[in-house]
């Protein structure tokens, strides 16, 4: 029977069935960071156990750190406490942990790659949602709750229901200032903040095919906004060479192995889909969202809905209530209305491509005087890259303040937050109410938009900027 | 080990909220995620529809409508979409809800849901409708082993699906981490035959 890649790996890492139930399904790899995991680490504790598979375990501090000055202590006394009970728990579990001031820390999923400890055919988890970015590397990747952490840890597995599959086909080229982020929005905005719930989905065409890694992590990163259990890709030439020679990736004869076993990892031709969604890639223009799911999105130059047009009565009462919160006129244009900030950085564009495509938007320009601009690198080895290669130098120069790794202004918990009532063009993934402060009004967008955006003080169209 | 309140039948008036994609992070927003325990989330619940920014209470939120009560949050379609913070799960149930119903839930707050023994009840967009139009003091009841959820009210039944090991978890107080031990060696064999496996595929 022909199989899909979800298929191929799914039924390699069930360990049993329950009757009646689910599988239990065996886990790889197992990445933690400091705000999921202490409950769960002190459940274990109080069933007298140890993690099961520490050295399957690997931990960073990301969500709670600050971004300057991480060489002193944190100020805040709960993420200070939150961040220690992180290097307590990793010690007395004997898990490697990467936490500040180690040269591997970053947000958790920018990490996991760039050590190649993220490869093809593997299952993993981490108490975040969006360790669906993994995927990017064909792997089943997806974010659990924390007594699923708990779980990992007694047992290196979880029961999990096996779930339907969907397959978002992309064929074409990207239009000229269209990124992957502007694909991911757009598929959103197509299917709905809840379009492909209960489902995984396989990413697939040639648009797809030929994106980076760096790209392809975008897309898959945002598979939770519109629902999916996770998303992946199926991995190829430009996979192995993204892997080729990173800390944990195989090395000498067993990268031949892997690479053997790695080639099997694709949808067989006439494999079923329970969804299938086919995509024209030249469809796609630069999107900003302009409600508070990311599903509310729009292309860059189009107005905001008029309620009226819309028929369903929830869905109108949904859209009204986003507009009054973000304080948008119905049936406005986005575009040439002033932002206060920008923030380039988070689990879905906080890339060294992505940070070099903001850099060429802006090489000997300044950012408008009305904008403040946060940039910051996805982990320490981006940031040592973006020295290395002189963006800093560009970004300094543009105005842009260039903080340390860690997920920063994308979730409002850390120092970094949108004051209440003020615009921010994100390269995050979450638009929600207060999702980056209290009152704080969020618009998703490209780093290409984002940087564009600096630049003038206003939503703008990149493709503008380009010709 | 039980850990949770078992779950059989709850008759509870309910708390509606007819709102669509209710994120987690308006549940619990992040800047109260800094916690090490599982305990008082319950008055995080919510906290920026509840709680205008100087604190003080925002009257026409339906939690602070005192005419509204009971064990029952009743939501528009795809609740608990976003962030898999369990936190959510946890300030529900700290508040003192024990069932969710909404037309759709997203899928890691129902797991993270079921894990704190709070019932996700998925009934069709009509059923919910009809609840969201009853009077203030109205009741719902929710029978588990007959996965059934009746509208007092109107009088109207509906069935509601739940995973048969997982029905079985809520009533009894169970959760997954006895069964997943008892397998510990199983899941060892599992490991070692993996690895033969994949010197074979090599080799063949």
């Amino acid at each position: 029977m022909p199989k899909t890649l979800f298929d191929k790996i799914w039924e390699k890492h069930v360990v049993k069935e329950v009757p009646d139930g689910p599988s239990v399904l065996y886990i790889d790899k197992h990445f933690i960071h400091e705000v999921t995991s202490p409950q769960a680490f002190k459940g274990i504790e109080n069933r007298g156990l140890k993690v099961f598979r520490p050295q399957q375990v690997v931990a960073t501090a990301d969500h709670n750190v600050p971004t300057i000055q991480q060489h002193l202590p944190i100020k805040d006394e709960l993420s200070r406490k939150q961040v220690q009970q992180l290097v307590e728990n990793c010690r007395q579990h004997n898990i490697e942990l990467y936490g500040l001031g180690h040269p591997f820390q970053g947000i958790v999923h920018v990490i996991g790659p760039e050590l190649g400890i993220t490869q093809p055919g593997i299952t993993i988890v981490c108490g975040d949602s969006h360790t669906s970015t993994h995927g990017a590397f064909g792997s089943i990747a997806f974010g659990i709750g924390t007594s699923e952490v708990e779980m990992v840890f007694a047992s290196q597995c979880l029961l999990q229901k096996k779930p339907k599959q969907m397959r978002i086909t992309v064929n074409g080229q990207l239009n000229k200032g269209v990124v992957s982020k502007d694909l991911i929005l757009y598929v959103i905005a197509h299917i709905s903040a809840s379009g492909a719930t209960g489902h995984f989905v396989e990413y697939a065409g040639n648009a797809i095919q030929s994106l980076s890694m760096e790209a392809r992590m975008t897309i898959c990163n945002m598979s939770i906004e519109m629902g999916a259990k996770g998303g992946m890709i199926a991995p190829d030439e430009i996979t192995f060479e993204y892997l080729k020679g990173r800390l944990f990736a195989p090395a000498n004869q067993q990268w031949d192995k892997k690479i053997f076993q790695w080639k099997k990892l694709f949808t067989d031709e006439d494999a079923v889909f329970d969804k299938e969604l086919v995509i024209n890639a030249s469809e796609i223009e630069p999107m900003i969202t302009y409600g508070t799911n990311p599903g509310l999105g729009i292309t860059v130059s189009s107005q905001v809905p008029v309620a009226e047009s819309i028929p369903d009565e929830n869905e109108r009462r949904n859209i009204v209530k986003a507009l009054e919160y973000m304080g948008l006129e119905q049936g406005k244009q986005l575009l040439g209305m002033p932002v206060q900030h920008i923030f380039i950085g988070s689990c879905t564009n906080s890339r060294i491509e992505d940070l070099r495509m903001v850099a060429s938007v802006i090489k000997g320009r300044r950012k408008s005087e009305h904008v403040k601009v946060m940039i910051v690198p996805g982990s320490q080895q981006v940031a040592a890259q973006v020295k290395a290669e002189g963006l800093d130098r560009i970004f300094e120069e543009a105005g842009f303040a260039i903080r340390q790794p860690g997920c920063s202004a994308c979730l409002g918990m850390n120092e970094d937050k949108i004051p209440a009532g003020e615009y921010c063009i994100s390269t995050s993934n979450r638009n929600f109410e207060g999702r980056q402060g209290p009152g704080a009004r969020t618009l998703l967008a490209s780093p290409l938009t984002a940087a564009a955006s600096a630049i003038t003080g206003v939503v703008t169209d990149i493709r503008q900027f380009l010709s | 080990m039980i850990i949770m309140k078992a779950f059989t039948i709850l008759h509870s008036r309910f708390v509606p909220l007819p709102i669509e994609n209710v994120d987690t992070d308006q549940i619990v927003p992040a800047r109260f995620l800094k916690a090490t325990t599982r305990d008082g989330f319950g008055k995080h619940l919510f906290c920026d529809w509840r709680f205008d920014a100087a604190g003080n209470t925002k009257q026409d939120f339906v939690l602070n409508n005192h005419s509204y009560e009971g064990q029952i949050l009743v939501a528009g379609k795809n609740f608990g979409c976003g962030s898999s913070r369990e936190h959510a799960a946890w300030a529900l149930a700290d508040y003192g809800f024990r069932a969710v119903v909404s037309s759709f839930f997203a899928d890691i707050f129902r797991s993270n849901a079921l894990n704190n023994g709070i019932l996700p009840v998925q009934v069709n967009d009509e059923f919910l409708d009809k609840i969201f139009q009853c009077s203030v003091s109205s009741t719902l009841t929710i029978n588990l082993e007959e996965q059934s959820i009746c509208n007092n009210e109107s009088g109207e039944v509906a069935n509601f699906y739940i995973d048969p090991y997982k029905k079985s978890c809520m009533l009894n107080g169970y959760d997954d981490i006895d069964y997943l031990l008892s397998l510990r060696e199983e899941i060892a064999q599992f490991e070692q035959n993996a690895i033969e496996r994949r010197m074979e595929e090599v080799h063949n």
